[in-house]
């Protein structure tokens, strides 16, 4: 067997490891709008989604220009923050924010039938790491039309199931405040919801701490933005 | 010696039958398990696999000679990781949806045996071209067990083949209903268990004394 000298065996190591980084750092540069791009695509898809409009990826973009007529952020007294642009809002970092100091992005959607429909994102944590979604309303700010969740890898066949149409269609009717308007969010009930309730939805039965997870982050998200539905909320009856 | 002589042809045959990584060898089970639940993803993940693998022992063939002996598994491990780094980049940027369903499993191509094991064992002591088909033939035997597992699951798991629907509605209306075992891990062990027994039943030298 050849013997190798220290020298030699650390120029050889340094050598690869330049050329190796100055590779992969040009590979990432040269891939990163393509990426960006399909990220973006998802980001659409998922927002039409909770509107329960599920489309291909072909689609998505045209699709959501057609039906999100607007879009814009809040701050936690339901004010509209000039100049930020809500598709570009990293939920991660604005979840770390207290509170108050989030920025909360808002999607105004305008339907077929000419209604219109808010959708905002959630993000929480599940199990294994971090889960998120859209949730969409009716113009009362109340009402539930449609939910759309995540997940990073939670567990496949029990908490993974909240990324399922048969677990988010549950959500569609519910509605998140009282009758004296007060915020009660969506309880995700193991063991099954009691039928008729309007605040409560059947857990994952497996899944509970995916599923305490996704109520916790249905909760916290939408606290925040009492204030903006509160002042927004067109009573229809 | 051709390019393709015999005796090359045969480092690309022999990991389709009885050299093969995840029925003789029993290696690379793991990824084996995780991504067979449909076609397309097992399809994809044995094309990366081929890739890496191929490439990988195209590479340290070329350097066996100047690699200090010290450091080799080091090396190996640097020019797999990139490779893998970079077909992960590119199925993020061209197949972003299987991208997503393989999730880490691309990621842990690295640390599949199959590879290591190649560039150990044969990369280090053979000619680059040598190297370069036995990385495709060891590559090609895993993606074909991946894709006779995952046929399978997708066919009585979902109902579905590349996505599309070829078990009947009818057949759903008189009572069939996709088999839900299909789906979770253990079906996949049972099926390479079941691969592996038909191997060994028709090549009886490959059978333990």
């Amino acid at each position: 067997m050849k013997n190798f000298s220290n020298r030699y065996i650390f120029l050889f190591s340094t050598v690869m490891v330049v050329i190796v980084a100055l590779f992969l750092a040009f590979a990432s540069t040269s891939l990163k709008p393509y990426q960006e791009r399909n990220i973006e695509i998802e980001k659409q898809q998922n927002i039409l989604a909770a509107l329960n409009i599920r489309v291909l990826r072909q689609e998505a973009e045209a699709l959501y220009s057609r039906y999100i007529t607007d879009s814009y952020v809040v701050n936690s007294k339901g004010e509209k923050i000039e100049g930020i642009d809500a598709f570009k809002v990293n939920m991660k970092k604005e979840m770390a924010k207290p509170r108050m100091e989030r920025m909360l992005p808002v999607y105004i959607a305008t339907l077929d039938n000419n209604s219109h429909s808010v959708v905002v994102p959630l993000r929480g944590k599940g199990l294994w790491g971090p889960i998120w979604g859209y949730i969409s309303f009716e113009e009362d700010m109340n009402t539930i039309v449609g939910s759309m969740f995540d997940h990073q890898g939670e567990t496949p066949g029990l908490g993974a199931e909240i990324s399922l149409p048969f677990f988010q269609e549950q959500f569609i009717g519910k509605k998140i405040f009282d009758d004296n308007r007060n915020f009660v969010s969506i309880k995700v009930i193991k063991g099954g919801a009691s039928p008729g309730n309007l605040y409560e939805v059947d857990a994952i039965s497996g899944g509970t701490i995916t599923s305490r997870g996704l109520e916790a982050m249905i909760d916290t998200c939408l606290v925040a933005y009492t204030a903006y539905f509160k002042a927004n909320s067109i009573q229809n009856k | 010696m051709g390019l393709f002589s015999r005796n090359n042809l045969k480092l690309l045959s022999g990991p389709l039958n009885k050299q093969n990584p995840i029925t003789v060898q029993v290696l690379g089970i793991c990824s084996a398990l995780a991504v067979t639940v449909k076609l397309k993803p097992a399809f994809v993940m044995g094309v990366s696999v081929i890739i890496v693998t191929a490439f990988s022992n195209l590479i340290i063939s070329f350097l066996r000679k100047s690699i200090p002996t010290s450091i080799r598994i080091i090396v190996q491990l640097v020019v797999v990781a990139t490779l893998v780094i970079l077909v992960d980049q590119v199925l993020k940027a061209f197949v972003y949806d299987v991208s997503k369903q393989l999730s880490v499993f691309v990621g842990l191509i690295i640390t599949n045996c199959i590879i290591m094991g190649r560039l150990e064992a044969f990369a280090l002591g053979n000619k680059p071209w040598q190297s370069f088909l036995d990385g495709i033939g060891n590559g090609a035997g895993y993606a074909m067990i991946l894709i006779i597992v995952s046929f399978f699951r997708e066919l009585f798991g979902s109902g579905t083949l590349w996505g599309y629907k070829v078990i009947p509605q009818a057949f759903y209306d008189a009572g069939y209903s996709n088999n839900g075992m299909m789906i979770m891990p253990p079906m996949a062990l049972i099926l390479v268990g079941i691969i592996i027994w038909v191997q060994r039943s028709k090549n009886l030298d490959l059978i333990e004394k």
